[in-house]
């Protein structure tokens, strides 16, 4: 290898690490993220020109034109997606990476004619990067497929524990069949993908909407794992410590997630949310009575409350209340009133999602407050607003050991004077679990889309 | 055991670079608000796509008579590339709305 082509190796190495960490602090994300996509610009055009080998022409057109398509596709797909479809872009992208380090581990392997021949480790390290390639590409698909409703959120498989093992079980014979023995059958290779990409099917199909975010994270670090082990294939330095960069800080930001959560990542993997049935009507025998209300009191209520606390959730993303709640809580804020959004570390559908979502629509940053500063605020908060928002104030975490979502850190909702709950139906929400706040009797039911409910607390407000 | 004990010992300064680069990345996260999990996830998610660089590589020295090599090669490229222009592209935009609001 050149050595100029190891320097430019070298340089994109620095700015991987360098823009990961500018990444992790608000003022400094924006350039981080710039000078990482400079390094791997670098690293790219670097390895496509510098090389001491002869590649005729038509392979650079083909390289050239891959990269345009790729480039354009990638490029439009960023630019249009809405903030609400944050987390299944990202696992989207994430697939997109497990299936090109899967393809290039087959290409190496049926280009290969002297497999019995080849260094046990070549072998084994070719072999990996095709199973963790297309874990994580099948994984990712099926958690896009869960996050934007195509997929049934929950499925159980009967023996799942035993069926999983089993195919784990399958892809290491396999791997293990092709190092010892040298065979270079492509039939078994193709079977070793295949098993691959039930692994990756099987392990995130059972796993509880409310824990997706942990399951993406966890695909994003084993793609960072596959490029690393694509790296040691080729000997490449920027593979090797861009993809382990990413596995690292990968498991780090899945531990965090966790811990927002207060699951251990066993749990999320092998223990599922389970799904309760909940009656469509307000009456349930164990929990008593719902109290509607209307736009025009709620409007009233806040009009002539002192601190206001709304929480949002991802209703008010999805039913894209974003611009409208901020319009409410500046004319609040106009009447003297004391607003103040709540966001739990896990608001949305990923963990910071929600603050995204609302500086799309230009709410003040300091208005936002994290978990624990805002939670001993719930006290003194005349009124609470939860728009779209279930698991994240449901205190059930609190009180009810037998729940699947006990001991998760929820806002403290139930502690101020008055709970108004926006939602579009009396459905359990993400993690498919009833939610007793719902018949407090300081709670109040407002029916509806989170825009419309909304549109008419401003209107009405504005009226007064 | 041998396999990997004669691994190690082949591939030290791979071995040392594994270990080190897991502690940089490791450290590298370390307290990180949960505002910016969402970005970094992203971006980090843009960084793994480095896997490109294989899919370069494989298509370089790929017998052009080749096709089928060939035609995996450019499939890699393609998806690599929408991997990292998509993840950095998604990420600057995220970070733009936090940022306009100064």
């Amino acid at each position: 290898m050149s050595v100029l082509l190891s320097i430019i190796y070298l340089i994109a190495t620095v700015t991987f690490i360098v823009g990961l960490k500018k990444l992790g602090h608000p003022e400094t994300a924006k350039s981080g993220n710039l000078i990482a996509a400079i390094g791997m610009g670098l690293a790219i055009v670097g390895t496509i020109f510098i090389n001491d080998i002869e590649v005729p022409t038509i392979i650079y057109v083909l390289i050239g034109v891959a990269i345009a398509v790729g480039a354009v596709l990638g490029w439009l797909i960023a630019m249009k997606v809405e903030m609400t479809k944050m987390p299944e872009l990202v696992s989207l992208f994430n697939g997109f990476g497990g299936a090109s380090a899967a393809l290039i581990g087959v290409v190496e392997f049926i280009g290969n004619d002297n497999i019995a021949g080849t260094e046990a480790t070549i072998v084994s390290t070719i072999l990996s990067a095709i199973a963790i390639g297309a874990i994580t590409f099948s994984g990712s698909l099926v958690a896009w497929g869960k996050l934007n409703g195509s997929l049934k959120s929950v499925v159980k498989i009967p023996q799942y524990n035993i069926i999983n093992n089993l195919v784990i079980i399958g892809i290491v014979a396999f791997s293990a069949y092709f190092v010892v023995t040298g065979n270079d059958n492509q039939i078994l290779l193709y079977g070793l993908l295949a098993s691959g990409l039930l692994y990756g099917v099987l392990f995130v199909l059972p796993i509880g909407g409310a824990d997706m975010p942990v399951v993406i994270s966890l695909l994003n670090s084993l793609t960072g794992i596959a490029a690393a082990i694509t790296g040691i294939l080729y000997d490449n330095m920027v593979m090797l410590v861009g993809g382990i960069l990413v596995g690292s800080a990968g498991i780090i930001l899945t531990v965090a997630m966790c811990k927002a959560m207060n699951r251990t990542l066993g749990s999320v993997i092998f223990g599922s949310f389970g799904a309760t049935a909940v009656g469509e009507e307000g009456v349930n025998k164990t929990l008593g009575t719902i109290k509607k209300t209307t736009s025009s009191d709620t409007a009233i209520m806040m009009n002539y409350a002192q601190n206001v606390i709304i929480v949002p959730g991802y209703g008010l993303a999805v039913a894209q209340a974003q611009h409208v709640i901020h319009e409410l809580e500046e004319l609040l804020t106009g009447k003297g009133v004391n607003v103040k959004y709540a966001i739990h570390p896990v608001a949305g559908r990923m963990p910071g999602h929600m603050n995204v979502l609302l500086a799309e629509s230009n709410v003040e940053y300091s208005l936002l407050a994290e978990m624990d500063d805002i939670n001993p605020q719930f006290n003194n908060a005349d009124v609470v607003l939860v728009v779209g928002a279930n698991d994240v104030v449901n205190p059930a975490a609190h009180n009810d050991p037998s729940s699947p979502i006990y001991g998760m850190p929820i806002l403290d909702v139930e502690n101020a004077k008055h709970i108004v709950v926006n939602k579009r139906s009396m459905k359990a929400g993400y993690a498919g679990i009833e939610n007793e706040l719902f018949y407090n009797s300081k709670t109040s039911m407002l029916f509806g889309d989170a825009k419309d409910a909304l549109t008419d607390l401003v209107a009405e407000l504005k009226g007064m | 055991m041998n396999e990997l004990i004669e691994f190690i010992s082949n591939n030290l300064q791979i071995t040392y670079i594994l270990i080190l680069a897991t502690f940089v990345g490791i450290e590298v996260i370390k307290s990180i608000p949960a505002v910016l999990h969402t970005p970094l996830m992203s971006g980090a998610n843009a960084l793994s796509g480095v896997v490109i660089v294989g899919a370069i590589l494989v298509m370089l020295h790929s017998d052009p008579e080749d096709y089928v090599a060939l035609a995996l090669g450019f499939v890699a490229v393609v998806l690599g590339v929408l991997n990292v222009v998509g993840g950095f592209a998604v990420t600057d935009r995220m970070l733009e709305m936090f940022k306009k609001k100064k």
